[in-house]
This record gives structure tokens, C-alpha cells and sequence, in this order.
């Protein structure tokens, strides 16, 4: 890799976490703000004009704040939690293609995702299976009833849910024949070329397995405040529990991501290359219409938290291992038979 | 058996047919309805820049009354601490010097005149028991404090100020004139 490469690729690293921090930081804000209009409410308007300066303030009370680490706990478990949870939170948006290939004059070619591994999803999938740990050792290292019980209850929710999510991808993947996220999305030409079309029922299960893997209502039990205080962060304090909230942000602004790239045509949009010729525009709009279709993810996350009940644990375990399983073990079979049927495979 | 009242209804526990049991359709409807919250009419009254219009006979702050050529009304007749049924009036009475004809109304005056704004109810008993129509509740809200010792007003802050009177014209009306002059009315008694 020559220099200059080696400097975008850094710039383009930098961006795409300070996309990340900016958006969830953002997301917290919208969360209030939805919540509030979904209530009749104003939400917050305090701070700056309409409160936009309110994740400012937050984050400032949260690193102002007393950092309790309990006395019985293990430290160095404890500190860990958060540390990998905001890790894995980050790392999956490696792989997503933020924006169409952009070719200079010169012909040198520059594209917006960090890396196109030819396992994307499965990359996807294995760091996602891996920001369990991150509740798992802090509910753990806690050394508090609530909070192993929250961890546990996360774990579990977790494992159950990836198996279905898995499962709902690899039919979209029999459909797509690749497993490299940005090839995925460079298909999906036009609104007709969109996954969703050919994934309906794959997509609502990736949709209902993504709620569950970010802990996001109606899935949320690991910190069900009713039962369980925090849940497995219960002893958490100051920017240690700001980066489990974070963390929880960042997880939604990527599957937001994941979903709109993998079903939703990433930053293809059916109308806009008709109209525009110059290649920069067309990665910046195309950025633009990835960040849209994110935007709308993120609003139906908190729609649906703010319109849903929580369910209760065995309701949360049957409709993972009852329903969804076989449901997306289903999906598979029909894909593969109207594949079968439409004279893709042999 | 017999219902008592005509209101019992039969409960019926149906089972769900598949529609109901996909549960995507009632998440569906549910979800129109918060959405459709989002552009209604917000409930919040943003408070201090906007603020609600009081009910005429709002209780809030009590104002010790001068008279029209700015000597204080009260006579310290202890009339309004006997009537308090939270026990927040106290005050000590004094005679008027020679001279002090401008101050004070009568020969007698509140020297200190004190309303424990903690322990006050705001019922407007004071305000009925008074014989001298000095004390009136008005539609200022008393102020919140970190300072106990602090929420007892002294004369200092109740007393209106000669060139800031504050209007209890819409607590004196003709009816209630009318209903002061007949202490039999009055529910302490």
C-alpha cells in the first residue's frame, strides 16, 4: 500500500469514527426529542437554540460525575466491560460503503468504506457476536445481583437472536451471491434492484433480530428498569456508563446502516443518476442518500421503542427460538426453490 | 346471579385467530397512532417565556396594604394569626410615635409582621379575618429558596412599596365587600 493510500485510508478511518461518535451522540438527542413529540411533549430546549447543544451538557455532566467502582468487584473486568462494548460498537462499521466509488481525473479510484473484506457479513456477524462480552464481563465483573441477571438475560437474548439473524442473511446472501458488503450494495441498481423486494420476510426478520441485538425496546430486559434497577449496568457511574449508553447508540446507528446497505440499496438511489453526471456529486449525494436511509432506521428504532411494550422473557425466548428460527429456516428453503424456479441455480 | 347494577358485561377470552397472533398488523396500527402524535399540538406551556393566565382568585403571595395616602393599614390586631389554621402568622404590635402619622394608619401598628411562607397554605383566611383590609393574597407565586430562615417574609417584602402598589382589585370586589361585612358567614366562626 503505497503512502498516499495508507494517509486516505486514515482520514477516511477518523471520518467514519467520528461519523459514528457524532451520530449517536446526535441519536441520543433525537431519542429525546421523538420521545417527546410522540408524547405531545417539546423534549429538551434548553440548551442552544431547540436544545441541540443538550448531548453537550450530557456528556459533560457524565465526565463530571463521581466514578464509583464497587469495592467487591473485579476491576479490571469492570473497566473492561464498557472499554470492549464501545469497541465492538465501533468496529463494525468497517465494512460499510458509505458512498459510491469516487474516480479522479487522474483515474485513481477512491472509495469511502475503511475495508472490502470478502467475508463482510460474516465480519459483521462475528464482531456483533462479540460486543456480548462487553455486557457479559461488566454484568459480571459488577459483582450485583441485578446486574448478573441483566448480563445474563443480555447473553442469552443475544446468542438467540444472531442464530436468526445468521440465518435470515444467508438467504440473502443465496440471493446476492456474495458475501462483500460493498458488492451488495453495488447491485441493488435502481429501486426494483433493492434486496428488500426479493428479502421481504428475511428483511423483517433481520429488522426484529437487530432490535434484539442492540437491546433496544421492545427487546430491552437486560436493562429492565422495573425488574432488574440498571441491568448490567447497574453499578455503573459516570462516562463508564456513558460508554454502555454510547455503545448502545453506536450499535443502532450501524445496524441502521447494515439494514440500508444490505436490503435498502446502501447509498443507490433509483431517480438521482439520471440527473446528476459529475462523479464527486455523485458520491456526495449518494452519501446523502445512505445517510437518509440511515436516518429513517434510526426514527423507526425509537418509533418503535416509544409505541411498543417490553416483552416478557419467555415471550422474548419463544419468538426467538419458536417463531423466528424456523421462519428464516423457511426463508432459506423458499429462496432456494424460487431460485430453483427462476433458473438462477441448477 | 342476579347483577346489582345493570353495567356487568360477559367477558369473553377468545382465542386468537392466526391474523391477530402475527401481531405485525396491531404493532402496525400502533405504530400510526404515535405517529400521528408527532404533528399534533404539543401540551407543554414553555414557562417562563409563556406563562398561563391565573383564575381570578388565585392565592399566592400576600401583600400588606397602605392606604391611599401610603400609611400602612394594618393595625396589627392579630385577627388573621388567629384565623391561619396553619399557625404561619406572627407579629408584634407597637404604639405610633408622634410624627409617625404618615407611616401607619392607626395608633397601632405591626412593628414586625412575619408569615412563615413554608407553613402557609394559602387558604385566604387572613385575608377574610382582616377587620382592616390590609392583607391580600395576590397572583404573585412566592419564590423558592435553599434557605429556610429565608422563607420567612418579614415586613420588608410584604409590605407593598409607596410607588409600587400592588392591585388587589379583583379580590375586592363588590360580592366579596358585601360577604366581609357578615362575619357570620365565614367558616371559621
Amino acid at each position: 500500500m503505497e503512502l498516499a493510500d495508507l494517509i486516505y485510508k486514515t482520514i477516511l478511518v477518523i471520518c467514519v469514527f467520528g461519523l459514528a461518535l457524532f451520530v449517536a451522540m446526535y441519536s441520543t438527542y433525537a431519542e429525546r426529542k421523538i420521545a417527546a413529540f410522540l408524547q405531545d411533549r417539546v423534549g429538551p430546549n434548553r440548551a442552544g437554540p431547540f436544545g441541540i447543544l443538550q448531548p453537550l451538557a450530557d456528556g459533560v455532566k457524565m465526565f463530571m460525575k463521581e466514578e464509583v467502582i464497587p469495592g467487591v468487584s473485579n476491576k479490571w473486568l469492570f473497566i473492561l466491560g464498557p472499554s470492549l462494548a464501545m469497541l465492538t460498537a465501533c468496529m463494525t462499521g468497517v465494512v460499510i460503503p458509505w458512498a459510491p466509488d469516487f474516480i479522479s481525473e487522474s483515474g485513481k479510484r477512491y472509495n469511502f468504506y475503511i475495508t472490502d473484506v470478502n467475508i463482510g457479513i460474516l465480519y459483521l456477524l462475528g464482531v456483533v457476536s462479540i460486543g456480548v462480552y462487553g455486557i457479559m464481563i461488566g454484568g459480571w465483573a459488577s459483582n450485583n445481583k441485578y446486574s448478573l441477571l441483566g448480563a445474563l438475560r443480555a447473553s442469552s437474548q443475544m446468542i438467540s437472536y444472531e442464530i436468526a439473524m445468521g440465518l435470515s442473511i444467508i438467504a440473502l446472501v443465496m440471493t446476492t451471491g456474495t458475501l462483500s458488503v460493498n458488492e451488495i450494495a453495488n447491485q441493488q441498481l435502481g429501486l426494483w434492484g433493492w434486496n428488500f423486494w426479493s428479502q421481504p420476510l428475511g428483511f423483517l426478520i433481520f429488522l426484529i433480530c437487530a432490535f434484539a441485538e442492540t437491546n433496544r425496546a421492545p427487546f430491552d430486559l437486560p436493562e429492565c428498569e422495573s425488574e432488574l434497577v440498571g441491568g448490567y449496568h447497574t453499578e455503573y457511574s459516570s462516562m463508564k456508563l456513558g460508554f454502555y449508553l454510547f455503545a448502545e447508540y453506536i450499535n443502532m446507528f450501524i445496524s441502521s446502516a447494515v439494514m440500508a446497505t444490505l436490503y435498502f440499496g446502501g447509498y443507490n438511489f433509483p431517480i438521482i443518476y439520471n440527473y446528476i453526471s459529475d462523479p464527486l456529486w455523485i458520491s456526495i449525494v449518494g452519501f446523502l442518500v445512505m445517510m437518509a436511509k440511515v436516518s429513517f432506521f434510526i426514527f423507526l428504532f425509537m418509533w418503535v421503542r416509544w409505541t411498543l411494550p417490553r416483552f416478557r422473557y419467555d415471550q422474548l425466548m419463544h419468538l426467538g427460538w419458536k417463531v423466528l428460527i424456523p421462519l428464516s429456516i423457511i426463508n432459506i428453503v423458499a429462496t432456494g426453490i424460487w431460485m430453483y424456479a427462476s433458473g438462477k441455480i441448477h | 346471579m342476579q347483577s346489582l347494577t345493570n353495567r356487568s358485561k360477559v367477558v369473553v377470552k377468545k382465542e386468537m385467530s392466526l391474523w391477530e397472533r402475527l401481531y405485525l398488523p396491531a404493532i402496525f396500527s400502533g405504530m400510526m397512532i404515535t405517529v400521528k402524535h408527532l404533528f399534533k399540538k404539543k401540551a407543554t406551556v414553555k414557562y417562563p417565556e409563556v406563562k398561563r393566565e391565573f383564575a381570578p382568585i388565585y392565592r399566592g403571595q400576600h401583600v400588606l396594604k397602605r392606604d391611599e395616602h401610603g400609611a400602612e393599614r394594618c393595625t396589627a390586631c392579630g385577627l388573621c394569626a388567629v384565623a391561619c389554621p396553619a399557625e404561619a402568622i406572627t407579629m408584634v404590635a407597637a404604639e405610633r410615635k408622634p410624627g409617625e402619622e404618615k407611616l401607619y394608619r392607626e395608633e397601632k401598628y405591626a412593628a414586625v409582621y412575619e408569615i412563615n411562607m413554608l407553613r402557609c397554605i394559602f387558604c385566604g383566611d387572613c385575608e377574610e379575618a382582616c377587620p382592616k383590609e390590609a392583607i391580600f393574597l395576590t397572583d404573585r407565586i412566592v419564590p423558592t429558596d435553599y434557605d429556610r430562615k429565608k422563607m420567612v417574609y418579614g415586613k420588608d417584602i410584604l409590605v407593598e412599596p409607596v410607588n409600587q402598589r400592588v392591585d388587589v382589585s379583583k379580590r375586592q370586589t363588590k360580592e366579596v365587600l358585601e360577604f366581609k361585612k357578615h362575619k357570620e358567614y365565614a367558616h371559621n366562626q
